[in-house]
């Protein structure tokens, strides 16, 4: 109990935004960053909504932690998301009807996202509550992060317009709120993200001690995985 | 020449020690030359604009290739004539009336995002020249399909717009056609000589089969891919060609309409994204004519090269590992685990 003083919290946020990132870098979830991020409006309050949902999730499963039997933690873990997924539901349906009507179908599938029952599962169930909420503030905020740029390049490249309003008076590129075009911007913007991790973040990725140098060669190899 | 093959007996390296002359480039060049005919069909009918148009998409890619590469530190492979051959194809795949920003937003499409992102050369899954066009086709529905009136003066001014042929049979019907052009023959020369609304490249088909008959000759090509492509969209429009009647519809008109030839002969016997065994090539050709006929007879697109060719390009690994060569001296696996 005496490692619980030294948790670094900042360290535990940033986890979630930059190492484990869970589009940019896990590539979970992508159902929803490409199913609702056709404009920016929609990115972001699927975003918050994960992020109050993650944020929640990972208090009530650590507050739980002592109580919960090894062998039904799944279907447990599964109880408590889908109450406050349920939450999230209900208050998007009262506070943005509109916005609800395009995308309620995506706040309730937060259900069965795996970030969140893997944060809830490897994270929350072994630490105590204030480290469970640093890890979901964290998780939330780099999924929050990954959606909204995904969203405003879609916006801004598919119809010209930023949360609405009209920016760019060109002819804008349609694919890009297709959901083809939803491939192309996550894919390359995972890429991007990647390049500049390694590049000028330099975050070790999960484990692995590979040097920055090493990192380096695996992206410029052609083909490489 | 016998010096150099003495020269050549005298090197010892490691294996392989019998090299062919033809190279990627020069294969790539070649395929070039051979549409060349085509080019010029394009620009007589269509007009200055359409070299415009051509030259542009060509630079696009050329330069996307470069400036990608140089940023990358990758080998510069410009020269080599893929890229060129990319822009060219995507460019007469073009309408001839399209604003000129489009060529450089397909080409960027095409050899960015479809060709370097996947590893350059020989690992792109899709045919570059076509994702662009697909890109282009889905991002501007509108503009993509505005057809020009082909005139025969190279300098035209009033550019009438029009259906192309596969246009007025998916909207209107057989007959439309045959009033349009008055009789079959003039019919079947017109879309011969390529006198007709459509692509830049794609409309002349005595110029496209020039240039395959040279890339057939010296070998740059088979015949499986563009003899079992063809045969099934032929099989297909002769079958199903005429709607409530079987065995009624007109093979000629299909086969020489569209990007019909450009496609068979040009864009599906891509070295990288096609099968490489020869049953494999075959099985690919069907697909692909069973595909295009399918979409060009129920789908909501007049032409459907485009997509079957793009679709067939994802079933091109699993083909190859379907009909893979038998190893020489390889036995036969004996299947005895059951027991």
């Amino acid at each position: 109990m005496a490692q619980a003083n030294k948790v670094n919290y900042r360290e535990l946020i940033t986890n979630g935004i930059v190492k484990e990132n869970t589009i940019f870098k896990l590539a979970l979830s992508l159902c929803p960053s490409i199913a609702v991020t056709n404009n920016l409006k929609n990115g972001v309050l699927m975003g918050v909504a994960v992020l109050f949902v993650q944020v929640m999730v990972n208090i009530t499963i650590s507050l739980m932690r002592t109580v919960i039997h090894p062998k039904v933690r799944l279907p447990i873990f599964m109880l408590v998301i889908s109450g406050w997924v349920t939450v999230t539901d209900l208050s998007m349906a009262a506070a943005v009807p509109d916005v609800y009507k395009q995308m309620g179908l995506y706040i309730q599938l937060i259900v069965a996202f795996a970030s969140i029952l893997a944060r809830a599962e490897m994270f929350a169930s072994k630490n105590k509550i204030a480290p469970s909420m640093a890890d979901g503030i964290g998780m939330g905020i780099g999924f929050l992060f990954a959606l909204t740029v995904i969203s405003f390049f879609r916006e801004l490249i598919g119809r010209g317009s930023l949360w609405g309003m009209p920016i760019i008076n060109a002819k804008p590129l349609l694919i890009m709120i297709l959901p083809a075009g939803g491939f192309f911007a996550v894919g390359i913007l995972m890429a991007l993200f990647n390049w500049i991790d390694v590049k000028y973040l330099k975050t070790k990725t999960g484990g692995h001690e590979e040097s920055t140098h090493e990192c380096k060669t695996t992206l410029l190899t052609p083909a490489g995985d | 020449m016998d010096k150099a093959k003495k020269e050549h007996q005298l090197t010892v390296s490691v294996s392989p020690h019998i090299k062919s002359e033809e190279t990627t480039s020069r294969i790539m060049w070649s395929v070039n030359a051979a549409l060349l005919p085509a080019t010029v069909m394009g620009a007589y009918f269509f007009g200055p604009r359409a070299v415009f148009i051509l030259a542009i998409a060509i630079i696009a890619a050329v330069l996307s290739e470069y400036i990608f590469q140089k940023s990358l530190n990758r080998k510069i492979s410009v020269n080599d004539g893929s890229a060129f051959l990319t822009g060219l194809l995507l460019g007469m795949n073009l309408p001839p009336s399209v604003p000129f920003y489009i060529p450089i937003v397909g080409s960027f499409a095409a050899i960015v995002i479809t060709k370097q992102l996947f590893g350059g050369l020989g690992f792109n899954v899709f045919n570059p020249a076509l994702i662009g066009r697909a890109f282009l086709l889905i991002s501007f529905p509108k503009l993509m399909t505005i057809w020009k009136e082909p005139t025969a003066a190279f300098i035209q001014f009033d550019a009438k717009t029009t259906a192309t042929p596969l246009g007025i049979l998916k909207e209107e019907g057989v007959a439309k056609l045959m009033e349009m052009f008055g009789d079959n023959i003039t019919l079947y020369t017109q879309l011969f000589t390529g006198h007709r609304a459509g692509s830049i490249g794609e409309t002349s088909s005595i110029a496209l089969l020039i240039g395959a008959a040279f890339l057939l000759y010296r070998g740059y090509i088979s015949w499986h891919i563009p003899v079992s492509f063809l045969g099934t969209a032929a099989l297909m429009a002769w079958i199903f060609g005429t709607k409530g009647a079987l065995f009624t519809g007109d093979p000629i008109v299909h086969l020489l309409s569209g990007g019909m030839l450009l496609g068979a002969f040009f864009m599906a016997t891509d070295y990288v994204t096609c099968p490489s065994v020869r049953k494999g090539q075959i099985l690919f050709g069907i697909g692909c004519g069973f595909l295009t006929m399918l979409i060009r007879l129920k789908g909501g697109y007049p032409e459907g090269v485009m997509f079957a060719i793009l679709i067939m390009n994802c079933f091109s690994p699993i083909i190859d590992r379907g009909f893979r060569t038998k190893v020489f001296g390889a036995k036969k696996e004996i299947k005895e685990s059951k027991k």
